[in-house]
């Protein structure tokens, strides 16, 4: 079991856990992720590493309140302790290969972080972007700043930065001239997707970091099974990054839809007793 | 073979006479019809009286073929005399000196072609005598009794001893290298542990408050369990070794890798791993969801592919799970089964739909990507093949549809890379399994490997008198230091 550091709400509906994992910590790479288990009953949750403190002994990780076992986790505080599993996965290439543009939506708002940080690292030019809807919901941008070259945002309503999403701004950038060797995008599924496929449409190269369903997350199941370049692949293992351009996209929709309908049923059951216990 | 010699005294003419005429004492075990409802054992154990009157079958045969038989060459003749005596608690004892999980074993092991294969009283006609019951039974009466049956540890010997993996094969490593002196930790890679104890075996053949108990007897002992640590991720072997200060590392880490069929559709939603099935059911308790987290898909029609003691395991899960038709396809016929006799029973009783001489061809999806279709052909059987079994080969336009809106292959496992691809000097094979010596040695000084990550897939048992001959060879490495030059 590990303890819980800190959990904070960085904007609505998402949130910062800090874990005490020393020897995570030490090990962590970016592209890396994690599983964590809200409660004895609880899912195993796969979920990015945003951070790591290697002095401190903590990681970090930013999560989407999007279901019963996210709203579990999300009901911790601080000095609880929980089941916490890390690091997992291959971590990403870092290499210096010019200019690399970084592309955040969601959780990858703040899980993009690890990459973007080794790749300036690494002595690359780093173009970052990062999307949410509003303004309101974006987070986590003077870290992001702080190592990038250039910073955009990008908000649907236009409320701050530039109106429209990540691949909105790698496309206006192409079309000023920019030259771009490689982009890597985190977040939810679709906005990979769209993302990269304007990467494509630019002869970019694009790397995603994918994340459908996984149970134990250590290539044992087969439940992350993706179909990459016409063969099926373990995410959990040999993943979570591959080249978004050969992705089958609409069957990782597909199986990442699985269980929507045992979600409602979750939530049910779990907001009846949350509804008792009030009482 | 072992040397073995039953000493005990030889039986009367009139008293063996009348043993050998005496019937097996089956098992009492849940209804069909109820069982098929509920997660519970089905087997419910002898009674006292059963058992002093099922051990009282044992003809005592001097050269102890059962010894021979048991993997962990448990002294059966002598634990059948304690039990037949009245004296559990001792027969608890003599058992658990060879074996370190006997109510594990006594409810898993393929009994029919291990210690009860050889019996004097199979071939007599009247059944052989019911050792892997008593196994239990012993066990099971240890377990619930006040006293627990201690075992005796050396002095420390100041050697730390790292296991990974908490299997059978790890825990029975474990409790033996404590026995030993050592100071052991045992790394799992998943929240609980037990390895497939736990996340494979369904509680309704191997309850999870049995494996529970036995990981608080081997803490009692002194063994450290450290979970959520996948070795090769967050400690690599060499670091094991070199920063940690580990003398030795035995690899019990399975054969965690779910092979399918690489036919078309076996990514259609529905389709699962049996790893993954049984992992959400067993590990993650998905039969009680919405109360646990974890769902799983509960199919009216399930087809289980497979013919081993998983795809039991995952067919009759299925049936408790609500489905109306659960299919068992199978590309052989019944008696090439690998899985045990018990199971096969017990899966029939049930109302598995067997659907032998079958073998899917492709899955077929709906417009919203979930499996509706199975589509199998009919295979008859040719000569024997690499394993000694007569080859299945397809019937050509035999081709036949069945509607199904789960499928579970379980075709078996290969190697998980996880471990041995950040192990530099571990020499694996071409199927990447780990090379190791008749004393489980492998190619890096100091590294032990046994159960199914040397073997493939096997069996609980296997595993374990891995885990206990490593255990063995590690005393020596520890002593002597010596290491064979890697050829």
């Amino acid at each position: 079991m590990h303890e819980i550091v800190a959990m904070r709400d960085v904007a609505p509906n998402v949130h910062e856990l800090v874990i005490d994992a020393p020897d995570v910590a030490a090990k962590a790479q970016p592209g890396q992720f994690a599983v964590v288990i809200p409660d004895e009953l609880g899912e195993r949750i796969p979920m990015s590493l945003a951070g790591w403190d290697r002095d401190e002994g903590t990681v970090s990780i930013f999560f989407l309140e999007a279901g019963v076992s996210t709203m579990k986790l999300a009901q911790h505080e601080a000095g609880d302790e929980i089941d916490f599993m890390a690091p997992l996965g291959t971590p990403a290439t870092i290499k210096q290969y010019g200019t690399v543009f970084v592309g955040g939506g969601c959780y990858g708002v703040g899980a993009i972080y690890p990459i973007l940080a080794a790749m300036k690292e690494a002595g690359n030019q780093v173009i970052t972007a990062i999307e949410a809807r509003s303004d309101f919901l974006l987070y986590n941008e003077s870290k992001l700043r702080e190592r990038s070259d250039m910073f955009f945002r990008a908000t649907s309503d236009g409320s701050i930065g530039s109106r429209g999403k990540v691949k909105d701004v790698l496309r206006s950038l192409v079309e000023q001239g920019e030259t771009i060797d490689r982009c890597y995008f985190m977040g939810c599924t679709f906005m990979m997707m769209v993302s990269s496929r304007a990467a494509g449409e630019h002869g970019i190269p694009s790397f995603v970091y994918l994340n459908p369903l996984m149970v134990d997350a250590t290539g044992m199941c087969g439940v992350c099974r993706v179909t990459v370049n016409g063969e099926t692949r373990f995410a959990c293992v040999d993943g979570p990054e591959f080249p978004g351009s050969q992705v089958d996209w609409e069957e990782l929709f597909h199986r990442k839809s699985q269980y929507a309908p045992y979600e409602r049923e979750a939530y049910r059951h779990t907001c009846r007793l949350r509804g008792d216990r009030d009482d | 073979m072992t040397d073995y010699r039953y000493q005990g005294e030889k039986l009367p003419a009139d008293e063996r006479k009348r043993r050998m005429q005496t019937q097996r004492h089956d098992m009492r075990e849940q209804p069909p019809m109820a069982r098929v409802l509920n997660f519970d054992e089905v087997n419910l154990g002898y009674t006292a009286e059963m058992a002093k009157a099922e051990a009282k079958r044992c003809l005592g045969c001097p050269t102890a073929p059962c010894v021979d038989g048991c993997p962990v060459h448990v002294k059966v003749p002598e634990f059948l005399d304690a039990v037949a005596d009245g004296d559990f608690m001792e027969a608890a004892r003599i058992v658990m000196e060879d074996n370190a999980l006997p109510a594990v074993t006594g409810r898993v092991c393929p009994q029919e072609i291990q210690c009860e294969g050889p019996c004097t009283q199979a071939k007599a006609g009247q059944g052989s005598v019911g050792i892997g019951y008593l196994e239990r039974f012993v066990a099971d009466y240890e377990r619930h009794s006040e006293q627990t049956c201690c075992f005796d540890i050396d002095e420390p010997s100041g050697h730390k001893v790292a296991i990974v993996g908490s299997g059978p094969g790890g825990l029975s490593a474990a409790a033996d290298a404590a026995r030993a002196g050592h100071e052991v930790h045992v790394y799992e890679a998943l929240h609980k542990p037990g390895g497939v104890l736990v996340y494979g075996i369904p509680e309704f053949r191997l309850p999870n408050e049995i494996i529970s108990y036995e990981i608080n007897r081997l803490q009692s002992m002194g063994v450290s369990i450290h979970t959520n640590h996948a070795i090769g991720r967050i400690y690599t072997v060499d670091e094991l070794l070199d920063d940690k200060g580990y003398d030795a590392v035995y690899l019990g880490i399975g054969a965690g890798l779910p092979w399918f069929m690489r036919i078309d559709g076996e990514n259609l939603n529905g389709v699962y791993s049996a790893n993954e099935y049984l992992t959400r059911n067993n590990l993650m308790q998905a039969y009680r969801f919405p109360e646990t987290d974890t769902p799983i898909v509960r199919g009216r029609n399930v087809a289980v592919v497979g013919g081993g003691n998983v795809a039991m395991d995952a067919v009759r899960s299925a049936l408790r799970l609500g489905a109306s038709n659960a299919y068992l396809i199978y590309r052989r016929s019944r008696d090439q089964m690998p899985a045990r006799d018990e199971e096969i029973k017990h899966a029939e009783e049930e109302g598995v739909d067997f659907r032998l001489l079958n073998n899917p061809v492709r899955y077929i999806g709906d417009d919203h990507g979930w499996v509706s279709q199975v589509e199998c052909i009919q295979m008859e059987l040719g000569e024997p093949d690499k394993s000694g079994r007569p080859r299945p080969i397809p019937i050509e336009g035999s081709e036949f549809t069945l509607d199904v809106d789960v499928v579970v292959v379980a075709i078996g496992t290969g190697a998980n890379p996880l471990l041995t691809e950040t192990t530099p000097g571990l020499k694996t094979t071409s199927r990447g399994y780990i090379q190791v010596d008749d004393k489980l040695r492998t190619t890096k000084p100091g590294v032990f490997a046994g159960g199914d990550i040397v073997r493939g897939g096997a069996t609980v048992i296997l595993a374990m008198g891995d885990g206990r001959t490593a255990a063995a060879s590690i005393n020596e490495w520890l002593e002597s230091g010596d290491w064979p030059a890697s050829g």
